[in-house]
């Protein structure tokens, strides 16, 4: 770990840095490819809708003897329509029978129980009408939508609008990911699922609020200087809060992924399971969005700014007449096409 | 990030940390002690959690009334359905609305969850129907069948006019009660005045025709049952009088149970004159004339009519003939006695008003007016053995993410590690504490969603503490030594903090206000605990950094502080001036040289 806290100080100097901004056409392009996948995906396989969405009843039962496909069949037969049987960490059953109406159900809760030999009142029903499902996803549009105006408000006030821009590309290009992921794995929509997605928003928009926090520190005065063109010092802020950045993600992944697994695993799928895994997806697209999308767009808006072009040839007039004289030049995060860079440094400033 | 100049102060609990610190211990014992001061040591656990039955119902709306669906409706709605579920004999069941169209119904465990829905899910009804008879909610005498064929032909009788008044005290024999029900019973199927119609609002055109007549044996029959069934009827048990009016069409007579006063009623009612859809509007409002609460009721046209018929045809009565009751589920909510027929299609009703009971019955009756039906969304019935099961998951997934979190605390941050997980100590204490209380305060309840908004607010609170304390090391990497660096850090960390903690309550709230049932637990848990966030963060871990900055410890930058300078790769201070010639942009100057 010390070697991550050295490598933080190196990051923090601008010794080592690894040129994402100049590099971005190449993360827009694993973006793009990962949105197309995501869209074909979504046509092709479209989602797996859960009992929610489609009107349906989810029975757990407790520990029973009897096995799971013994179970589907008494379920169907007992309902008429197609069940789901998945065996629980705890030996009972989830039983999943869609398009069940809500009337019937009570019956149906009867025969399983004669069959599975449990009694009645241990089984777990969930009965949800088609409607149901309609109106949690009408109600996650609706704050979605909201949300995403308001947010957009917010940050074009305490940034600028440039980087409520960017924030919402990044956002809705972590939710069409994790969405894609959805479709290309075939999980489960819930409304565990949905509220998952929703939190998205907030911790999507955390990390590149922090990034964009120490863009803003660093881009201040930028026209004061003839150092650094904007993209240059992007970059150089990317690289300061990286540490800061892997340390949040993984402190935000922790505690989902031990919802995760441990949901997982103790009560097979159900809303710890369907929260966590949507979160633990999109956290994971967040933080990436923040660091290889989020930024550099700032970057590409900014870029064409009067100010900024200016001052990227101010700059690089200055380099060229100290390089005219021979003089070594601080040439690195030249705009785009650096390689990542791993500077050596002549001063012994890391005795350890 | 122009430098601070010399003595400004970036924060004013800099100097003073004592003092955010005394602020947040008082809330925290303040917190803690009304936890147990009002005994609420756990958070209420949500349905999910404790086992039960949780309904969603949706209101329709009904073509012709699209703002029936208000809040006041709402509200009535809720009401009415708490009625009933509370009429199922279930303590506890709790009935709320939520967003613009959903009532959410709570039943904990141990209740007939058959029952439960049947009961919740119909729409309410509300009709006034002629008090046949009525006795003190207690059972009569056992003999309770007497002769109803005293008068066995369906030879019309004059209405109950000569007849005496059925006794309104339990004094009376049973016989006589029962004689004079079977009469009195007789009276509306024989003359079919009484009841304006047999399906008030449908048919309420013919009204002018005479009813329908049922066949007069039938109603022998009916009516026998019925005094049997009265005699025997004991309001005063839950069970019974829930099943009491149950089912009754408002074309039949029935009993009905009701509170008159402090103690249970029993009537038998005739058919149904008035249907709560006939009532246009009703409120409770004070007389000023008389100073006391009265029901105002406006009917309808055709309520008007039906209303100055029945009321007509009970004026002429004795008691307690000459009442009607006003039945709401089959639980009769009020009798007031007429004394003349009303038309005009306003009346009043009037005599022992308390404020609150006077709005409650025009509620009720405006209710009536406005019918909302709703239908059920979903229905979640879960075991307590399963919501233990649940419970218990998610708290071992909290302990692991916690152990996780601070694991990676401890290694990345050493010494520093301790001050935050101290501060997501307090953090949870404050978190429990508050819900705890706001089990009882606004009826806040732990369920799975929140138990995992709870969970995942573990890593929001961390972030913020990783944000200053890599502001921290930034400083000292920049060679300054430990106190200032914890004060020139903050203001930084701070406005990073506040803006993405305002980010993620933003997400919070907007979730909370769109979303309905069990989402809303999660993202209240999320509200509340970026909130807490920021007040830990403020009043308890700047000012704990602050006075760690004067301990030895950390001010030396020992090895396992986490704030080793040589660690952290801080240059050697005053080795140059960093800032010279770069305005104030953050990339380091010096970051080569030849």
């Amino acid at each position: 770990m010390s070697k991550l806290g050295d490598l933080g100080a190196r990051l923090y100097r601008g010794e080592v840095g690894y040129d994402f901004v100049g590099k971005r056409f190449i993360w827009y392009g694993v973006s793009i490819l990962i949105t197309i996948t995501a869209i074909v995906a979504l046509a092709v396989q479209g989602l797996n809708m859960g009992i929610e969405f489609k009107g349906g009843a989810v029975f757990t039962t407790p520990k029973t003897a009897v096995s799971v496909a013994r179970a589907t069949e008494e379920a169907q037969k007992a309902s008429g329509h197609d069940a789901i049987v998945q065996e629980l960490g705890t030996g009972g059953l989830r039983i999943q029978i869609s398009g069940l109406d809500t009337n019937d159900a009570a019956g149906v809760k009867k025969q399983l129980a004669t069959d599975l030999k449990v009694t009645e009142a241990d089984i777990n029903a969930d009965l949800v009408g088609p409607s149901w499902g309609d109106q949690i996803a009408n109600k996650a549009w609706t704050g979605l939508a909201v949300f995403m105006v308001l947010v957009v408000i917010y940050l074009a006030i305490a940034f600028e609008w440039r980087m409520a821009v960017a924030a919402l590309i990044a956002l809705i290009h972590d939710l069409t990911i994790t969405v894609g992921v959805y479709a290309l794995v075939g999980f489960e929509v819930t409304p565990g699922t949905v509220i998952g997605l929703l939190t998205i928003l907030g911790y999507s928009l955390y990390d590149t609020v922090v990034v964009f926090d120490g863009l803003k520190e660093g881009s201040k005065d930028i026209t004061k200087q003839t150092r650094y063109t904007f993209s240059e010092v992007a970059n150089r802020s990317i690289n300061g809060t990286l540490v800061r950045s892997i340390n949040t993600t993984v402190v935000a992944l922790l505690p989902v992924g031990a919802l995760l697994f441990i949901g997982g695993g103790f009560l097979g799928a159900g809303m710890l399971n369907d929260i966590s895994l949507s979160l633990f997806v999109g956290l994971a697209a967040g933080a990436y969005s923040s660091i290889f999308i989020a930024t550099p767009l700032v970057v590409d808006l900014k870029e064409r700014e009067p100010a900024m072009k200016a001052l990227k040839k101010r700059v690089l007039a200055k380099r060229a007449a100290a390089a005219a004289k021979g003089e070594s030049v601080d040439d690195e995060g030249n705009e785009a096409g650096d390689a990542p860079q791993v500077v050596a440094q002549g001063r012994s400033g890391r005795r350890r | 990030m122009a430098a601070p100049k010399k003595g400004r102060r970036p924060t004013g609990a800099q100097g003073r940390p004592g003092r955010a610190l005394a602020i947040i211990l008082i809330a925290m014992v303040a917190l803690t002690a009304g936890m147990f001061l009002t005994k609420q040591t756990t958070p209420r656990l949500g349905i999910d959690l404790a086992g039960g039955t949780s309904i969603t119902l949706k209101a329709k709306s009904e073509p012709g009334k699209p703002d029936a669906i208000n809040e006041t409706n709402m509200t009535t709605a809720v009401g009415i359905i708490e009625r009933r579920v509370n009429g199922l004999g279930v303590s506890e069941a709790e009935v709320q609305t939520q967003g613009r169209d959903h009532i959410i119904v709570n039943i904990p465990k141990g209740t007939n969850e058959k029952q439960a829905r049947e009961q919740v899910g119909t729409t309410a009804q509300l009709y006034f129907r002629p008090v046949l008879a009525f006795a003190d909610g207690a059972p009569a005498a056992p003999e309770g069948t007497p002769s109803p064929s005293a008068s066995s032909s369906g030879a019309p009788k004059a209405e109950g006019s000569g007849k005496p008044g059925a006794p309104a005290s339990p004094s009376s024999s049973a016989t006589s009660q029962g004689r004079v029900l079977s009469e009195a019973l007789k009276a509306p199927a024989a003359t079919a005045t009484p009841s304006p119609s047999a399906s008030e609002s449908k048919k309420a055109d013919d009204n002018k025709a005479p009813a329908p007549t049922p066949a007069p044996s039938g109603v022998e029959a009916a009516a026998a049952d019925l005094q049997a069934k009265f005699a025997a009827l004991d309001c005063t048990n839950e069970a019974q009088r829930a099943a009491a009016g149950k089912g009754a069409k408002p074309e039949d007579a029935t009993l009905a149970c009701g509170k008159r006063g402090n103690t249970w009623g029993k009537w038998i009612l005739g058919p149904a004159g008035v249907a709560g859809t006939d009532v246009k509007d009703a409120k409770g409002v004070i007389d000023s004339q008389r100073g006391q609460w009265i029901v105002t009721m406006q009917f309808t046209d055709k309520g008007a009519d039906k209303f100055a018929k029945i009321t007509g045809e009970l004026a002429t009565k004795q008691m307690p003939q000459n009442q009607f009751a006003i039945v709401l589920d089959g639980e009769v909510v009020s009798d007031p006695s007429v004394s003349q027929a009303l038309t005009g299609g306003n009346a009043e009703i009037s005599g022992g008003f308390t404020q609150q009971s006077a709005q409650d019955l025009g509620n009720m009756l405006s209710y009536g007016a406005l019918p909302l039906s709703f239908s059920e969304d979903s229905v979640t019935t879960v075991t307590a053995a399963l919501g233990g099961e649940q419970l218990k998951a998610g708290l071992i997934a909290g302990a692991i993410g916690l152990i996780l979190v601070v694991i990676y605390l401890l290694v990345y941050y050493r010494g520093l590690a301790f001050i935050a997980i101290v501060s997501l100590l307090v953090s949870a204490i404050l978190t429990y504490s508050i819900m705890a209380l706001l089990g009882k305060g606004i009826g806040f309840a732990l369920n799975l969603p929140a138990v995992c908004g709870a969970i995942v607010a573990i890593g929001i609170t961390a972030d913020s503490f990783i944000v200053y304390f890599e502001r921290i090391r930034d400083e000292i990497r920049d060679g300054r030594t430990l106190r200032p660096a914890v004060e020139r850090a903050w203001p930084r960390a701070r406005r990073t903090i506040l803006v993405s903690d305002f980010v993620s309550f933003l997400a919070a709230a907007v979730l909370f206000i769109v979303t309905v049932g069990k989402v809303q637990g999660f993202a209240f848990t999320l509200g509340l605990t970026t909130v807490l966030d920021v007040v830990v963060v403020f009043l308890f871990t700047k000012p704990v950094m602050t006075l760690m900055a004067r301990t030895k410890f950390f001010s030396s930058g020992h090895p396992w502080s986490g704030l080793d300078p040589k660690r952290l790769g801080a240059k050697p201070p005053l080795r140059r001036s960093r800032r010279t010639g770069s305005g104030s942009v953050t990339a380091p100057v010096d970051a080569k040289e030849a």
